[in-house]
């Protein structure tokens, strides 16, 4: 097993409202090799996002980390200060966000904010920077990239912008990206572009990315593994073809049959009552079980005693139902996949 | 109403009041100078205005702290021989009365001109909005000089002493709807177009029907931080416009009213008949417009 | 043309918006008016129980097509025929007949409820406004009915929109559009803001109601795979235009338009069968300054210069399948058959 670049160590993200102390994210583990692309999936509320940017530093208080560890290569960075952190981002980890008008400047030009970045983070001259950013914007193919650099963000189209972002996010030659649902906002055949460039410029530059979105197929296209959340917690994970052609949990199991899928002609869809629980309002035991139609089959356990990740066929599930066949882990934490 | 009840102390509104210390001094103050007022009649310890109670030889008594002041008249008592804190009672009913009565008139006037305005737009919009935009370039205080001298032309002196209630209050309104006609016009361009406005339009309901019922409650927010604020600036307006003797008469003073007669007095010594008065309306004033500036942040979703 | 089981023709509808600058801006900087074509001279028919889908990117006149069909915008030209009855000729009272017999659902179910209405007052305001009943106790059992019909409890109606998820509220939607007894609904992306879980749910209960009403829907998505499970028949929109329309499986199996092909290759493959995405060069022109002649040429691998200078015609075929391409006419496309 190779060093993981990430590790994220039982994670837990809670919000203090007046009505109690909010857990959004839910001891969770896992790790990222280099080079991996993971994605994270899951629906409104899920906690994916907020995993996100717990590892990037960038929670909006109230939102805190109240527990566990986040390491990047080896090093602790979730207790570091603002300043040090602010040396990271950037350098080490790059951002890619949904809305591609809000992670870019709108008064500069998107050469300034590239060059900036350069600068920042990497020794180079000026003039050598904003070479970079020419290189930059012409590999994530903006046609006319001497002249685009004086540009401002308004007068870039969609597509066109969230390319900026991502020459933006690789600007400083990070190991990893954190990509919050970064084609959501876009048209379904720009988004088969970005999804190309992403992947493209991820294996030649070797760098892992944290894919964070709702959309199953950009998952099945682009991911190595993918981890599955249900509210706040990590309900299975595993390489990307077997979570999708042969699910264990049985959220994963709903979700997938709720897929309605192209050519395929199905009378009703597979759909997974009810929905996801509040935050101030999680089933004790298993989260998932008021909606669970396999829940009869273990007793009582599902209703009193939350699962830890437990080997189910080829991935991982937090789910009672392979309390027999797989060994027990102690904790969230997924045993070592091969990569 | 018991479910009213829970709805008001479970909100977000009823926490942030709690967590306030400020706005709930504010909320007692303005409470007591409300009801002060309201039951003056009651609780007054004087009637100012019944002329048989009166005695000259009380005129010019000092606060009862002082050596020469007497017990029953706590705050003094005027020219007259009138009990000062009586007569704040009694005066601030007239202004508490003109402030309120002048905000709901603007208040109706903004209210239906801004949704108008805002919802079937186009010329009658544009129009609407320079006619509010005339309005705006006039201060305040000169329209009202300007009603008030139309008023008393054409009523006369006699009449309008007892008009002159009426007269403030159209003033103040006729200076103060704009405000409500912007803010409301504003907030009815964005829910215009929101689906649920959209939904009823399917459905056929007549654009009045939607106006009132759909929008409105949904562009209401603003409009009452809008007025308890501007309950603060009409009670001002009124003190100031009866300050220069064109407001309320002597005979039903206000507290400006109360603050002009005082003013006589001043230099030679007789402060508390202009202190007294002038330290309830900084007070009433300002309570009001704590609770209104805490309202607005309260109200707004990006501070909290 | 009469025909009884057409239920809705849209014959040659345009609809444009004047998005020019103030009228003192325009005169100081001497600038003409600007005109946005969001729909430009489409037709179609649905007939009585089938579902009509629109798909297309965003900005390709789908949503005003809706709009134009439910009233909330006249069309600058052309007409919607109801039932026989051309609604822009239709008398105030027959209009008022009309109007309860067919019903919308929007996309944002957090936009399309008053906030400040409890929800029983929301489901009855088409009852109350048609006056179809006017009867306190009597209205409350009908709502009841509605209520459980789309799967809520008749207790929720003291409850206020915010105290629902975002899939409850938009059954509550449905329920209201459903109250007037409707036998037509424009279904206005209603499920796209929704969780694919709770997707699966809506669009289930969306198929049981139309079995059970006997329901027409004009159904629009930007979502091909939902698309594809739902509708009887599709159409494609570009830049304010109507493509190609065929029935489902004609569409998928053998898309004929160049546009339809590529939309369809640009979906991701949740199968995995290892089919490479090919995605299409190129963006949505600005719809301000449409390309001349066939709008799609600047992006389609088969323009010549004919397709440069003049817009193609609707070819339709002996199934009712229609296409409006110069390169399908002249036989220049080779047939693609969808994986």
């Amino acid at each position: 097993m190779t060093t993981p670049l990430l590790e994220v160590k039982n994670l837990r993200v809670q919000f203090p409202t007046r009505r109690g102390l909010l857990t959004a994210v839910d001891d969770i583990s896992l790790t990222i090799a280099p080079g991996e692309v993971l994605g994270v999936v899951g629906e409104s509320g899920a906690g994916k996002s907020l995993t996100g940017a717990a590892i990037i530093g960038l929670l909006e208080p109230p939102g805190r980390i109240a527990s566990g560890e986040i390491l990047l290569n080896g090093r602790r960075i979730d207790n570091l200060p603002p300043d040090e952190f602010r040396k990271i981002r950037g350098r080490e980890i790059g951002a890619i966000f949904q809305d591609p008008l809000t992670s870019l400047n709108p008064l500069y030009t998107v050469g300034r904010q590239i060059t900036e970045t350069i600068l920042t983070h990497l020794d180079v001259t000026p003039a050598q920077a904003k070479q970079r950013a020419i290189d930059l914007l012409n590999e994530v193919g903006i046609p006319a990239a001497d002249k685009r650099i004086d540009h401002y963000p308004h007068q870039f189209s969609g597509g066109m912008r969230q390319r900026v972002v991502i020459s933006l996010a690789l600007a400083a030659q990070p190991k990893l990206i954190i990509a919050d649902e970064p084609t959501t906002a876009l048209d379904v055949s720009i988004q088969a572009q970005i999804i190309t460039l992403l992947k493209k410029l991820c294996r030649e530059h070797g760098t892992s990315v944290m894919l964070v979105t709702h959309d199953m197929g950009v998952i099945a296209e682009t991911a190595d593994r993918v981890a599955v959340m249900y509210a706040g917690r990590i309900a299975e994970i595993g390489p990307v073809a077997e979570v999708i052609h042969n699910p264990q949990h049985p959220y994963t199991v709903g979700l997938m049959g709720a897929i309605p899928n192209l050519g395929e002609e199905v009378e009703r869809l597979t759909q997974i009552d009810g929905s996801m629980p509040r935050l101030n309002a999680i089933p004790t035991g298993c989260a998932f079980n008021p909606r669970c139609t396999r829940k009869g089959e273990v007793g009582v356990r599902c209703t009193t005693e939350r699962p830890n990740l437990l080997n189910a066929g080829n991935t991982q599930a937090a789910c009672w139902l392979y309390s027999d066949t797989g060994t027990t882990n102690t904790t969230n934490t997924p045993q070592s996949v091969a990569a | 109403m018991n479910d009213t009840l829970k709805r008001i102390f479970d909100s977000d509104l009823w926490y942030s009041f709690k967590r306030h210390p400020l706005v709930i001094v504010a909320a007692i103050l303005s409470l007591i100078c409300i009801l002060g007022a309201v039951f003056a009649p009651i609780l007054a310890p004087h009637n100012p205005f019944d002329l048989k109670t009166l005695n000259l030889l009380d005129a010019f008594t000092p606060p009862a702290w002082t050596a020469a002041g007497k017990g029953q008249f706590f705050l003094g008592t005027d020219d007259q021989g009138r009990d000062v804190l009586s007569t704040i009672m009694y005066g601030s009913r007239v202004s508490l009365t003109v402030g309120i009565c002048a905000v709901a008139l603007s208040m109706v006037i903004g209210i239906t001109l801004g949704l108008i305005s805002g919802y079937v737009g186009g010329a009658l919009d544009s129009f609407i909005m320079r006619v509010a935009d005339v309005q705006l370039s006039f201060p305040a205080i000169l329209i009202a000089l300007l009603i008030d001298g139309v008023a008393r032309v054409v009523i006369g002196k006699d009449g309008h002493d007892e008009v002159a209630v009426y007269v403030l209050i159209f003033a103040i309104a006729a200076s103060g709807w704009v405000q409500y006609a912007r803010t409301v016009r504003g907030s009815t361009l964005v829910e215009r177009n929101k689906e649920y406005v959209q939904a009823a339009r399917v459905i056929g309901r007549k654009p009045l029907a939607i106006m009132f019922s759909h929008v409105l409650p949904n562009v209401m927010g603003p409009v009452f931080v809008l007025a308890t604020l501007h309950v603060g600036a009409a009670i001002i307006t009124e003190a100031t416009l009866s300050f220069l003797g064109v407001g309320v008469p002597p005979t039903q003073p206000s507290l400006g009213t109360l603050i002009r007669i005082g003013n006589d007095f001043l230099f030679s010594g007789e402060w508390w008949i202009t202190v007294f008065p002038g330290i309830m309306l900084v007070i009433l004033v300002l309570s009001i417009n704590i609770i209104g500036d805490w309202l607005r942040d309260a109200l707004n979703p990006k501070l909290r | 043309m009469k025909n009884s089981n057409v239920l809705l023709e849209v014959r040659d509808v345009a609809r444009e918006f004047d998005v020019s600058k103030p009228w003192l801006n325009r005169v100081i900087e001497g600038q003409p008016k600007s005109i946005l074509k969001a729909v430009d001279g489409v037709s179609f028919t649905i007939n009585r129980g089938e579902t009509l889908s629109l798909v297309g990117e965003s900005g390709c006149g789908k949503s005003t097509i809706a709009r134009v069909v439910c009233g909330l915008y006249a069309p600058s030209r052309g007409s919607v025929v109801f039932d026989g009855v051309d609604m822009a000729k239709a008398s105030v009272n027959e209009q008022q007949q009309l109007r309860k017999r067919f019903q919308m659902i929007f996309q944002d179910p957090y936009a399309s409820l008053n906030p400040r209405w409890r929800v029983g007052k929301i489901i009855a305001e088409p009852l109350i406004s048609h006056g179809i009943m006017t009867d306190k106790v009597e209205i409350k059992k009908r709502v009841d009915q509605l209520l459980t019909q789309v799967g809520l409890s008749p207790l929720d109606q003291e409850k206020f929109p915010h105290e629902f998820s975002g899939g409850q509220r938009q059954r509550i939607s449905i329920a209201r559009a459903l109250s007037s007894n409707p036998e037509f609904l424009v279904c206005d992306e209603p499920t796209s803001a929704l969780d694919v879980s709770v997707q699966a749910q809506i669009l289930n209960l969306m198929k049981d109601l139309q079995r059970e009403f006997g329901l027409t829907y004009l159904f629009i998505s930007h979502n091909l795979a939902v698309v594809s499970h739902i509708s009887t028949r599709v159409g494609v929109m570009y830049l304010g235009r109507l493509v190609e329309m065929a029935d489902t499986k004609t569409i998928f199996n053998r898309p004929l338009h160049p546009y339809t092909q590529m939309l369809l290759s640009a979906i991701p493959d949740l199968k995995m069968t290892g089919k490479q995405r090919t995605p299409v060069a190129g963006e949505v022109p600005n719809p301000l300054n449409p390309p001349s002649g066939c709008t799609f040429h600047p992006r389609c691998p088969y323009a010549n210069d004919r397709c440069k200078s003049e817009a193609p015609k609707m070819i339709v075929a002996d199934d009712g399948s229609m296409v409006s391409c110069h390169a399908v006419e002249e036989k220049r496309i080779p047939i693609r058959l969808a994986a």
